[in-house]
Protein backbone atom coordinates (compact mmCIF):
# COMPACT_ATOMS: atom_id res chain seq x y z
CA UNK A 1 0.00 0.00 0.00
CA UNK A 2 1.46 3.36 -0.99
CA UNK A 3 1.02 6.81 0.48
CA UNK A 4 -1.08 8.07 -2.47
CA UNK A 5 -3.79 5.58 -1.53
CA UNK A 6 -3.65 6.79 2.08
CA UNK A 7 -3.95 10.38 0.86
CA UNK A 8 -7.09 9.46 -1.07
CA UNK A 9 -8.66 7.81 1.98
CA UNK A 10 -7.74 10.80 4.15
CA UNK A 11 -9.26 13.20 1.63
CA UNK A 12 -12.47 11.16 1.44
CA UNK A 13 -12.90 11.75 5.16
CA UNK A 14 -12.00 15.44 4.92
CA UNK A 15 -8.71 15.14 6.85
CA UNK A 16 -10.63 15.17 10.13
CA UNK A 17 -9.29 13.41 13.21
CA UNK A 18 -12.84 12.59 14.31
CA UNK A 19 -12.95 10.04 11.49
CA UNK A 20 -9.79 8.30 12.65
CA UNK A 21 -11.45 4.91 13.23
CA UNK A 22 -13.07 4.91 9.78
CA UNK A 23 -9.78 5.91 8.17
CA UNK A 24 -7.92 3.12 9.94
CA UNK A 25 -10.62 0.61 8.98
CA UNK A 26 -10.33 1.60 5.30
CA UNK A 27 -6.55 1.26 5.44
CA UNK A 28 -6.89 -2.11 7.13
CA UNK A 29 -9.26 -3.39 4.40
CA UNK A 30 -6.78 -2.41 1.70
CA UNK A 31 -3.47 -3.32 3.32
CA UNK A 32 -4.81 -6.24 5.37
CA UNK A 33 -3.13 -4.82 8.48
CA UNK A 34 -1.87 -1.47 9.82
CA UNK A 35 1.79 -0.92 8.86
CA UNK A 36 3.83 1.25 11.23
CA UNK A 37 4.98 3.73 8.61
CA UNK A 38 1.40 4.29 7.45
CA UNK A 39 0.24 4.96 11.00
CA UNK A 40 3.03 7.55 11.38
CA UNK A 41 1.99 9.08 8.06
CA UNK A 42 -1.67 9.29 9.12
CA UNK A 43 -0.69 10.93 12.41
CA UNK A 44 1.46 13.48 10.61
CA UNK A 45 -1.23 14.30 8.04
CA UNK A 46 -3.99 14.66 10.62
CA UNK A 47 -1.77 16.70 12.91
CA UNK A 48 -2.25 14.49 15.97
CA UNK A 49 0.40 12.68 18.02
CA UNK A 50 1.33 9.17 16.89
CA UNK A 51 0.58 7.92 20.40
CA UNK A 52 -3.07 8.81 19.92
CA UNK A 53 -3.30 6.90 16.64
CA UNK A 54 -1.65 3.93 18.34
CA UNK A 55 -4.12 4.13 21.18
CA UNK A 56 -6.98 3.58 18.73
CA UNK A 57 -5.12 0.99 16.71
CA UNK A 58 -4.35 -1.13 19.78
CA UNK A 59 -7.73 -0.62 21.47
CA UNK A 60 -9.99 -2.29 18.91
CA UNK A 61 -9.68 -5.97 18.18
CA UNK A 62 -10.62 -5.31 14.54
CA UNK A 63 -7.26 -3.65 13.96
CA UNK A 64 -4.10 -5.67 13.57
CA UNK A 65 -0.55 -4.32 13.73
CA UNK A 66 0.85 -7.57 12.43
CA UNK A 67 0.45 -8.80 8.83
CA UNK A 68 -2.53 -11.11 8.51
CA UNK A 69 -3.22 -14.06 6.23
CA UNK A 70 -5.40 -14.00 3.13
CA UNK A 71 -8.14 -15.86 4.99
CA UNK A 72 -9.13 -15.13 8.58
CA UNK A 73 -10.52 -18.08 10.55
CA UNK A 74 -12.76 -17.08 13.43
CA UNK A 75 -13.54 -19.81 15.90
CA UNK A 76 -16.42 -19.12 18.25
CA UNK A 77 -15.72 -19.90 21.90
CA UNK A 78 -19.00 -18.54 23.29
CA UNK A 79 -20.91 -20.48 25.92
CA UNK A 80 -23.16 -22.41 23.53
CA UNK A 81 -20.26 -23.34 21.23
CA UNK A 82 -18.00 -24.09 24.19
CA UNK A 83 -20.32 -26.70 25.72
CA UNK A 84 -20.66 -28.42 22.36
CA UNK A 85 -16.91 -28.84 22.00
CA UNK A 86 -15.58 -25.67 20.37
CA UNK A 87 -12.29 -26.04 22.27
CA UNK A 88 -11.61 -29.38 20.58
CA UNK A 89 -12.41 -27.86 17.18
CA UNK A 90 -9.99 -25.02 17.92
CA UNK A 91 -7.29 -27.47 18.99
CA UNK A 92 -7.75 -29.46 15.79
CA UNK A 93 -7.42 -26.33 13.64
CA UNK A 94 -4.32 -25.33 15.59
CA UNK A 95 -2.81 -28.76 14.99
CA UNK A 96 -3.75 -28.85 11.30
CA UNK A 97 -2.24 -25.44 10.58
CA UNK A 98 0.60 -25.63 13.10
CA UNK A 99 -0.21 -22.23 14.60
CA UNK A 100 -1.64 -20.90 17.84
CA UNK A 101 -4.65 -18.66 18.40
CA UNK A 102 -3.81 -15.17 17.10
CA UNK A 103 -1.01 -16.36 14.79
CA UNK A 104 -0.63 -16.45 11.02
CA UNK A 105 0.69 -19.36 8.98
CA UNK A 106 4.10 -18.93 7.39
CA UNK A 107 2.73 -18.78 3.84
CA UNK A 108 0.27 -16.04 4.96
CA UNK A 109 -2.69 -18.17 3.93
CA UNK A 110 -4.55 -18.32 7.26
CA UNK A 111 -4.85 -16.24 10.41
CA UNK A 112 -6.51 -17.93 13.37
CA UNK A 113 -8.62 -15.89 15.77
CA UNK A 114 -11.10 -16.66 18.52
CA UNK A 115 -14.29 -14.71 19.18
CA UNK A 116 -16.56 -14.85 22.18
CA UNK A 117 -19.88 -15.07 20.36
CA UNK A 118 -21.00 -14.73 16.77
CA UNK A 119 -24.70 -14.58 17.58
CA UNK A 120 -25.52 -17.79 15.75
CA UNK A 121 -25.57 -20.14 18.72
CA UNK A 122 -28.01 -22.58 17.04
CA UNK A 123 -25.23 -23.41 14.56
CA UNK A 124 -22.62 -24.07 17.25
CA UNK A 125 -19.84 -25.03 17.37
CA UNK A 126 -19.29 -22.38 14.73
CA UNK A 127 -16.28 -21.49 12.60
CA UNK A 128 -16.28 -18.56 10.18
CA UNK A 129 -13.71 -18.26 7.40
CA UNK A 130 -13.85 -14.84 5.72
CA UNK A 131 -17.64 -14.65 5.23
CA UNK A 132 -18.47 -18.36 5.01
CA UNK A 133 -20.16 -19.97 8.02
CA UNK A 134 -19.33 -23.55 8.97
CA UNK A 135 -21.92 -24.67 11.52
CA UNK A 136 -22.20 -27.83 13.64
CA UNK A 137 -18.45 -28.31 13.43
CA UNK A 138 -16.58 -31.28 14.80
CA UNK A 139 -12.99 -32.44 14.66
CA UNK A 140 -13.51 -34.66 11.59
CA UNK A 141 -14.96 -31.84 9.51
CA UNK A 142 -11.96 -29.55 10.06
CA UNK A 143 -9.52 -30.93 7.39
CA UNK A 144 -12.29 -30.90 4.78
CA UNK A 145 -13.18 -27.31 5.63
CA UNK A 146 -9.58 -26.16 5.32
CA UNK A 147 -9.20 -27.93 1.96
CA UNK A 148 -11.72 -25.53 0.39
CA UNK A 149 -9.09 -22.77 0.49
CA UNK B 1 -23.05 32.47 41.21
CA UNK B 2 -24.28 29.21 42.66
CA UNK B 3 -25.00 28.37 46.29
CA UNK B 4 -24.62 24.83 47.55
CA UNK B 5 -23.97 23.03 50.82
CA UNK B 6 -20.92 20.85 51.41
CA UNK B 7 -21.10 18.84 54.63
CA UNK B 8 -23.82 21.20 55.95
CA UNK B 9 -21.68 24.31 55.32
CA UNK B 10 -23.06 26.78 52.79
CA UNK B 11 -20.79 28.22 50.11
CA UNK B 12 -21.29 30.40 47.05
CA UNK B 13 -19.04 29.75 44.07
CA UNK B 14 -18.84 30.61 40.39
CA UNK B 15 -20.70 28.56 37.82
CA UNK B 16 -18.63 25.72 36.43
CA UNK B 17 -16.57 25.18 39.57
CA UNK B 18 -16.04 21.53 40.41
CA UNK B 19 -17.16 20.01 43.71
CA UNK B 20 -13.53 19.38 44.60
CA UNK B 21 -12.63 23.07 44.28
CA UNK B 22 -15.71 24.12 46.25
CA UNK B 23 -14.94 21.81 49.16
CA UNK B 24 -11.31 22.88 49.03
CA UNK B 25 -12.47 26.43 49.68
CA UNK B 26 -14.23 25.24 52.82
CA UNK B 27 -11.13 23.39 53.93
CA UNK B 28 -12.67 19.95 53.47
CA UNK B 29 -10.11 17.47 52.29
CA UNK B 30 -10.98 14.93 49.60
CA UNK B 31 -8.29 12.40 48.64
CA UNK B 32 -7.27 12.35 44.97
CA UNK B 33 -4.74 10.55 42.82
CA UNK B 34 -5.42 11.44 39.21
CA UNK B 35 -6.18 15.13 39.80
CA UNK B 36 -3.70 17.92 39.00
CA UNK B 37 -4.42 21.63 39.17
CA UNK B 38 -2.78 22.47 35.87
CA UNK B 39 -4.61 19.80 33.93
CA UNK B 40 -8.17 19.15 32.85
CA UNK B 41 -10.21 16.91 35.16
CA UNK B 42 -10.11 13.28 34.13
CA UNK B 43 -11.92 11.18 36.74
CA UNK B 44 -9.89 8.02 36.38
CA UNK B 45 -9.13 6.97 39.95
CA UNK B 46 -12.62 7.64 41.41
CA UNK B 47 -10.99 8.16 44.79
CA UNK B 48 -12.71 11.55 45.12
CA UNK B 49 -16.24 10.07 45.14
CA UNK B 50 -18.81 12.09 47.09
CA UNK B 51 -22.53 11.65 47.63
CA UNK B 52 -24.85 14.33 46.22
CA UNK B 53 -28.46 15.08 47.15
CA UNK B 54 -30.66 17.21 44.95
CA UNK B 55 -34.41 17.19 45.27
CA UNK B 56 -35.23 13.46 44.92
CA UNK B 57 -31.88 12.63 43.34
CA UNK B 58 -29.19 10.88 45.36
CA UNK B 59 -26.08 9.46 43.76
CA UNK B 60 -22.31 9.09 43.88
CA UNK B 61 -20.16 11.28 41.62
CA UNK B 62 -16.47 12.04 41.14
CA UNK B 63 -15.86 15.40 42.83
CA UNK B 64 -12.89 16.30 40.62
CA UNK B 65 -14.99 16.53 37.45
CA UNK B 66 -18.56 17.20 38.62
CA UNK B 67 -19.70 20.83 38.30
CA UNK B 68 -21.66 22.53 41.09
CA UNK B 69 -25.45 22.95 40.80
CA UNK B 70 -27.85 25.29 42.57
CA UNK B 71 -29.26 23.95 45.84
CA UNK B 72 -27.11 20.84 45.80
CA UNK B 73 -26.19 19.08 49.04
CA UNK B 74 -22.83 17.32 49.07
CA UNK B 75 -21.68 14.78 51.67
CA UNK B 76 -17.97 14.04 51.48
CA UNK B 77 -17.60 11.45 54.22
CA UNK B 78 -20.79 9.44 54.65
CA UNK B 79 -20.55 5.71 55.36
CA UNK B 80 -21.45 4.94 51.78
CA UNK B 81 -18.66 7.20 50.44
CA UNK B 82 -16.05 5.85 52.83
CA UNK B 83 -16.99 2.27 52.01
CA UNK B 84 -16.56 2.90 48.31
CA UNK B 85 -13.26 4.71 48.81
CA UNK B 86 -11.96 1.84 50.92
CA UNK B 87 -12.85 -0.57 48.15
CA UNK B 88 -10.99 1.50 45.55
CA UNK B 89 -7.89 1.75 47.72
CA UNK B 90 -8.02 -1.98 48.38
CA UNK B 91 -8.04 -2.66 44.65
CA UNK B 92 -5.17 -0.24 44.11
CA UNK B 93 -3.20 -1.79 46.97
CA UNK B 94 -3.55 -5.24 45.47
CA UNK B 95 -2.34 -3.87 42.14
CA UNK B 96 0.66 -1.97 43.56
CA UNK B 97 1.51 -3.22 47.07
CA UNK B 98 4.95 -1.57 47.12
CA UNK B 99 3.99 2.00 46.20
CA UNK B 100 4.37 4.48 49.06
CA UNK B 101 1.46 6.75 48.09
CA UNK B 102 -0.97 3.86 47.97
CA UNK B 103 0.39 2.34 51.19
CA UNK B 104 -0.10 5.63 53.03
CA UNK B 105 -3.67 5.87 51.76
CA UNK B 106 -4.38 2.31 52.85
CA UNK B 107 -2.88 2.99 56.28
CA UNK B 108 -5.13 5.99 56.70
CA UNK B 109 -8.19 3.95 55.79
CA UNK B 110 -7.17 1.04 57.97
CA UNK B 111 -6.56 -1.53 55.24
CA UNK B 112 -3.79 -3.91 56.20
CA UNK B 113 -3.84 -6.57 53.53
CA UNK B 114 -5.94 -6.61 50.37
CA UNK B 115 -8.20 -9.60 49.87
CA UNK B 116 -7.24 -9.88 46.21
CA UNK B 117 -4.32 -11.43 44.42
CA UNK B 118 -1.31 -9.12 44.32
CA UNK B 119 -0.02 -7.94 40.95
CA UNK B 120 3.10 -6.05 41.97
CA UNK B 121 2.91 -3.22 39.47
CA UNK B 122 3.94 0.43 39.76
CA UNK B 123 1.50 2.19 37.46
CA UNK B 124 -2.09 2.85 38.54
CA UNK B 125 -3.12 4.12 35.07
CA UNK B 126 -4.21 7.52 36.37
CA UNK B 127 -3.25 9.04 33.03
CA UNK B 128 -1.42 12.04 34.53
CA UNK B 129 1.76 11.45 32.52
CA UNK B 130 -0.19 11.03 29.29
CA UNK B 131 -2.18 14.19 29.94
CA UNK B 132 0.79 16.32 30.98
CA UNK B 133 2.63 15.26 27.82
CA UNK B 134 -0.38 16.13 25.66
CA UNK B 135 -1.74 19.23 27.37
CA UNK B 136 1.29 20.99 28.79
CA UNK B 137 4.31 19.84 26.86
CA UNK B 138 2.12 19.54 23.77
CA UNK B 139 4.04 16.60 22.43
CA UNK B 140 2.13 13.38 23.03
CA UNK B 141 5.15 11.12 23.14
CA UNK B 142 3.42 8.60 25.39
CA UNK B 143 -0.11 7.28 25.35
CA UNK B 144 -2.31 4.43 26.47
CA UNK B 145 -1.83 1.19 24.60
CA UNK B 146 -4.21 -1.77 24.39
CA UNK B 147 -7.19 -2.09 26.71
CA UNK B 148 -8.77 -3.88 29.63
CA UNK B 149 -6.32 -5.73 31.83
CA UNK B 150 -3.59 -5.31 29.21
CA UNK B 151 -3.88 -1.51 29.28
CA UNK B 152 -0.59 0.29 29.90
CA UNK B 153 1.21 3.56 29.23
CA UNK B 154 3.74 3.20 26.46
CA UNK B 155 5.41 4.90 23.50
CA UNK B 156 4.10 4.05 20.02
CA UNK B 157 5.16 0.50 19.05
CA UNK B 158 7.15 0.20 22.31
CA UNK B 159 10.15 1.91 20.69
CA UNK B 160 12.37 4.76 21.89
CA UNK B 161 10.40 7.89 21.10
CA UNK B 162 11.75 10.30 18.51
CA UNK B 163 9.48 13.17 19.58
CA UNK B 164 10.16 13.04 23.36
CA UNK B 165 12.08 16.13 24.48
CA UNK B 166 13.02 14.66 27.83
CA UNK B 167 11.35 17.43 29.81
CA UNK B 168 10.67 15.09 32.71
CA UNK B 169 7.13 16.36 33.23
CA UNK B 170 5.68 12.83 33.15
CA UNK B 171 8.08 11.71 35.85
CA UNK B 172 7.39 14.72 38.04
CA UNK B 173 3.58 14.38 38.05
CA UNK B 174 3.53 10.61 38.55
CA UNK B 175 1.90 9.92 41.95
CA UNK B 176 3.47 6.46 42.24
CA UNK B 177 6.98 7.13 40.87
CA UNK B 178 6.46 4.62 38.09
CA UNK B 179 8.32 6.67 35.47
CA UNK B 180 12.06 6.96 35.78
CA UNK B 181 14.25 9.59 34.09
CA UNK B 182 17.23 8.20 32.26
CA UNK B 183 20.36 10.29 32.00
CA UNK B 184 22.50 7.66 30.33
CA UNK B 185 22.52 9.69 27.17
CA UNK B 186 24.67 12.36 28.85
CA UNK B 187 27.68 10.22 28.14
CA UNK B 188 26.88 10.09 24.47
CA UNK B 189 26.57 13.86 24.44
CA UNK B 190 30.08 14.40 25.86
CA UNK B 191 31.46 13.49 22.49
CA UNK B 192 29.53 16.23 20.69
CA UNK B 193 31.04 19.60 19.90
CA UNK B 194 29.82 23.12 19.16
CA UNK B 195 26.85 25.15 20.29
CA UNK B 196 24.63 22.15 21.04
CA UNK B 197 26.13 22.22 24.54
CA UNK B 198 24.04 25.19 25.52
CA UNK B 199 20.60 23.61 25.21
CA UNK B 200 19.31 22.16 28.46
CA UNK B 201 17.59 19.32 26.73
CA UNK B 202 20.57 18.63 24.55
CA UNK B 203 22.73 18.70 27.70
CA UNK B 204 20.56 15.95 29.07
CA UNK B 205 21.36 14.10 25.90
CA UNK B 206 17.70 13.66 25.28
CA UNK B 207 17.23 15.65 22.08
CA UNK B 208 19.35 16.09 19.01
CA UNK B 209 18.27 19.50 17.66
CA UNK B 210 21.23 20.97 15.84
CA UNK B 211 19.89 24.52 15.83
CA UNK B 212 17.74 26.15 18.54
CA UNK B 213 15.08 28.52 17.23
CA UNK B 214 15.38 30.66 20.40
CA UNK B 215 19.13 31.15 20.01
CA UNK B 216 19.77 29.03 23.12
CA UNK B 217 17.94 31.40 25.45
CA UNK B 218 16.00 28.89 27.49
CA UNK B 219 13.70 31.40 29.21
CA UNK B 220 12.23 32.02 25.77
CA UNK B 221 11.61 28.35 25.17
CA UNK B 222 7.87 27.80 24.97
CA UNK B 223 8.03 24.29 26.34
CA UNK B 224 10.04 25.36 29.37
CA UNK B 225 7.68 28.21 30.13
CA UNK B 226 4.53 26.14 29.81
CA UNK B 227 5.79 23.35 32.01
CA UNK B 228 7.11 25.74 34.66
CA UNK B 229 3.76 27.57 34.81
CA UNK B 230 1.83 24.35 35.22
CA UNK B 231 4.06 22.49 37.64
CA UNK B 232 5.53 25.33 39.70
CA UNK B 233 9.12 24.18 39.27
CA UNK B 234 11.21 23.27 36.33
CA UNK B 235 10.48 19.66 35.44
CA UNK B 236 14.10 18.64 35.46
CA UNK B 237 14.39 19.57 39.11
CA UNK B 238 11.00 18.09 39.83
CA UNK B 239 11.86 14.75 38.24
CA UNK B 240 11.63 12.34 41.12
CA UNK B 241 13.39 9.21 40.10
CA UNK B 242 16.94 10.00 39.08
CA UNK B 243 19.72 7.94 40.57
CA UNK B 244 22.11 10.01 42.69
CA UNK B 245 25.29 9.20 40.77
CA UNK B 246 23.62 10.28 37.58
CA UNK B 247 22.64 13.65 39.02
CA UNK B 248 26.22 14.26 40.18
CA UNK B 249 27.49 13.23 36.79
CA UNK B 250 25.13 15.72 35.18
CA UNK B 251 26.10 18.64 37.43
CA UNK B 252 29.85 18.03 37.16
CA UNK B 253 29.36 18.01 33.43
CA UNK B 254 27.54 21.36 33.62
CA UNK B 255 30.45 22.91 35.56
CA UNK B 256 32.97 21.63 33.05
CA UNK B 257 31.20 23.44 30.24
CA UNK B 258 30.81 26.70 32.17
CA UNK B 259 34.56 26.82 32.75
Amino acid sequence: MDFDRVDKILKAYGMKETHLVSILLDIQTEANFLPREILSYVAKKLGIPLSQVCRFATFYKAFSLKPRGRHVIKTCLGTACHVRGAVKVLQTIERELGIRDGDTTRDFKFTLETVNCLGACALGPLVVIDNDYYGQMNTTKVPKMLKDY
Amino acid sequence: MITLAVDNQEITVKEGTTLLKASEKLGIEIPTLCYHEGLLPYGACRLCVVEIFKEKENRMVAACSFPVEEGMKVVTSSDRVLKRRRMIVEFLLSRCPDVKTIKDLADRMGIKKPRFKSKNLDCILCGLCVRVCNEIAGIGAIGFVSRGKKLKVDTPFHMASDVCIGCGACSSVCPTDAIEMELDAVKRFLELLGSEHKCRYALMGLISYKVCSNNYECWKCKIDQRIRDALGTHPIFAAKKIKKEKVNQYFSFLKKIQE
